[in-house]
């Protein structure tokens, strides 16, 4: 029974939380819950009664949940950070990722430190992907605003699509800018003058 | 900016006490100072702690308590963590839901904020309470904090039991004003704006404030790490200076409006500038309609508002032993004691020809009125600095004062 320690996800963002989790199962470790809703939490995790715990840093509760441990009133057994407060790279490695990591006392270091490794490359993953989502949007965005300062041109100087475009670039080559500040300021700009065009 | 010769970056959390951090990089103090200062908004006072300690932060807004606790080793992870400088005086106020307040009144409670009128009060409601109605709960933002220990001290010299007779749960500072709304808790001591957001949207009642329980107390502090204060003495001086010239201009009334609405950005606390203003002008809005002028509500720099005392840390540290969260012993009175550091605030602020206390530790308690003090020619008054109860805290006599308080009615 090596996997049967039993691990709890506290994370309010279901998706990473997920994630996290299946990494944890392909990993073997088949006793893993996810806790994503704060309301009666101290009761769900004296029924779980963890091993080991996971927080999410972004998770305004953590105060909460630390004093809840220390106090072991909803876990039966002291409550210790991270694998072993020494060991620093560790931390270093959990907080740069966004995790915090709790351990039962008296857990050996070697059969944990897996785990908070499975997590933590789990939780930097999930970075990554979100960093890429957001990009993604951003760029979609930026298109739609470009899109929105040439019909502006077009209607205001009669210039077609493509000569609006050449302005644009000419303007931000010039001003040493890019692209899409100049049409922000000008879509801006459009709005503060006509306000009647906002639509 | 780039060129600036100290890199710093602070950790805050959305509360009014933020605003000498905030005030020394949006003013241009930390500038002048050659400090590039970056701050960062946290969600908790653990984010706080292990930031510090992996060295995302140099320093951190803080409560008080807190690096008395990490350096203790009561905290899961804590590097080593000094506190060079307070970051202002009180703040901090007591609310309770419409619905105990209701009953306080029947039990007399009146309008003002007296300390003592009100704890008399909340014990006869306590005293009547049916017990399948279970303990009243209290909200506070963290064990190691000025809230915990101010709440637990005010309900104690009034008869109630911190531990026995209600519950004293721990919450963020945001979601106090709604966990009152749905009666998670019946009440709470947070800082502001965050009693004045339940004033504001109806739910609470502000029954007394912290600078009543005891005047011109300690609640927020710099806490720098040791490792890179020892290795940065030049950038933490900067720092000090730079915080310390924040902490005059938060002073100036005329200010005040331009400090409500840097605080009321979505970097900072990201609440409404209105919300920010009674606890600047000291004009508190109680619930009941009427507006309680309070002496001392909060002081950025009136007082020694930023001197970190070595009396606060050790009083901190008896009320850790008095409720049990640290055994007393020399040894952990001494870890207290060396904690809060006024010789690198003297080596910062002496060269620059401010006004210092004489000591660096003082009778809390003693001071009944206004008394001017202060070394070099430079003015300076402190006090009055009494305790609701009208207890002194000698820093000379803490093994009598421990025993004393384990010995107190109400304990």
């Amino acid at each position: 029974m090596r996997n049967a320690l039993a691990i709890l996800v506290i994370d309010e963002n279901q998706i990473r939380a997920s994630i996290i989790e299946a990494g944890l199962r392909e990993a073997g470790y088949e006793n893993v819950t996810l806790i994503h809703d704060m309301a009666g939490v101290a009761g769900r995790i004296a029924e779980i009664n963890p091993d080991v715990i996971f927080i999410d840093l972004e998770n305004p509760n953590r105060d909460m949940l630390e004093n809840m441990f220390q106090l072991s009133r909803a876990v039966k057994r002291p409550v210790a950070m991270f694998v072993d407060s020494s060991d620093e790279s560790s931390i270093e490695a959990a907080v740069d990722a966004g995790v915090s990591a709790y351990v039962v006392d008296g857990l050996k270091k070697e059969r944990v430190k897996a785990i908070l490794a499975m997590a933590v490359s789990r939780f930097n993953a999930f970075s990554r992907l979100s960093r890429e989502l957001e990009e993604a949007r951003g760029e979609l965005e930026n298109r739609k605003v470009i899109d929105r300062a040439k019909g502006i041109l077009m209607k205001s100087k009669g210039l077609s699509e493509e000569e609006a475009y050449g302005l644009l670039r000419a303007t931000a080559m010039n001003q040493n800018r890019k692209i899409i500040e100049i049409a922000q300021s000008l879509v801006t700009a459009a709005g503060l003058l006509d306000p009647g065009d906002k639509s | 900016m780039s060129d600036a010769p100290y890199k710093i970056a602070a950790g805050i959390i959305p509360l009014l006490d933020s605003a000498l951090l905030v005030v020394a990089k949006e003013k241009g103090f930390a500038e002048t100072e050659g400090v590039e200062l970056t701050l960062i908004r946290e969600s908790s006072w653990a984010n706080i702690r292990d930031r510090l300690a992996v060295g995302h932060f140099q320093v951190a807004q803080m409560l008080a308590p807190m690096p008395i606790a990490c350096n203790l080793g009561l905290t899961p992870i804590g590097s080593h963590t000094i506190a060079p400088m307070a970051l202002g005086l009180g703040g901090n106020a007591v609310t309770v839901s419409k619905r105990l307040w209701t009953e306080m009144a029947e039990q007399g409670a009146p309008d003002g904020l007296d300390p003592r009128a009100a704890g008399a009060a909340l014990k006869a409601v306590i005293g009547q309470r049916p017990a399948r109605d279970g303990k009243l709960r209290f909200g506070v933002v963290h064990p190691y904090s000025g809230h915990n220990y101010e709440l637990r001290y005010w309900l104690a010299a009034c008869g109630v039991h911190p531990d026995r007779d209600v519950e004293i749960l721990i919450l963020p500072p945001p979601l106090m004003a709604d966990a009152l709304a749905a009666g998670t808790i019946d009440g709470y001591c947070v800082g502001e704006p965050w009693n004045t957001a339940a004033v504001i949207s109806g739910s609470g009642r502000i029954v007394t404030v912290k600078s009543a329980i005891w005047r011109s107390s300690p609640e927020k502090v710099l806490g720098a790490r040791s490792q890179w204060a020892e290795q940065n003495p030049d950038a933490l001086a900067a720092l000090l200076r730079a915080i310390y010239h924040a902490a005059e201009w938060c002073a100036v009334p005329d200010n005040r409006q331009e400090l409500a609405r840097f605080l009321a950005e979505t970097a900072y606390v990201d609440r409404p500038a209105a919300w920010m203003m009674p606890s600047l002008t000291g004009e508190i809005a109680t619930g009941s309609g009427e507006t309680i002028e309070v002496a001392d509500f909060f002081l950025t720099h009136d007082k020694a508002a930023t001197f970190p005392w070595k009396s606060h840390a050790l009083w901190f540290y008896s009320q850790m032993v008095r409720w049990g969260q640290v055994p007393h012993s020399a040894e952990n009175a001494e870890i207290a004691l060396q904690t809060y550091r006024p010789d690198l605030y003297r080596a910062a602020l002496k060269p620059v020809g401010v006004a210092l206390p004489g000591a660096n530790s003082k009778v809390e308690g003693a001071l009944q009125a206004a008394t001017p003090v202060g070394s070099a020619g430079a003015s300076l008054t402190l006090g009055p600095d009494g305790f609701f109860d009208g207890s002194l805290f000698d820093p000379d006599e803490l093994d009598a004062y421990v025993a004393a308080q384990a010995s107190r009615p109400g304990d």
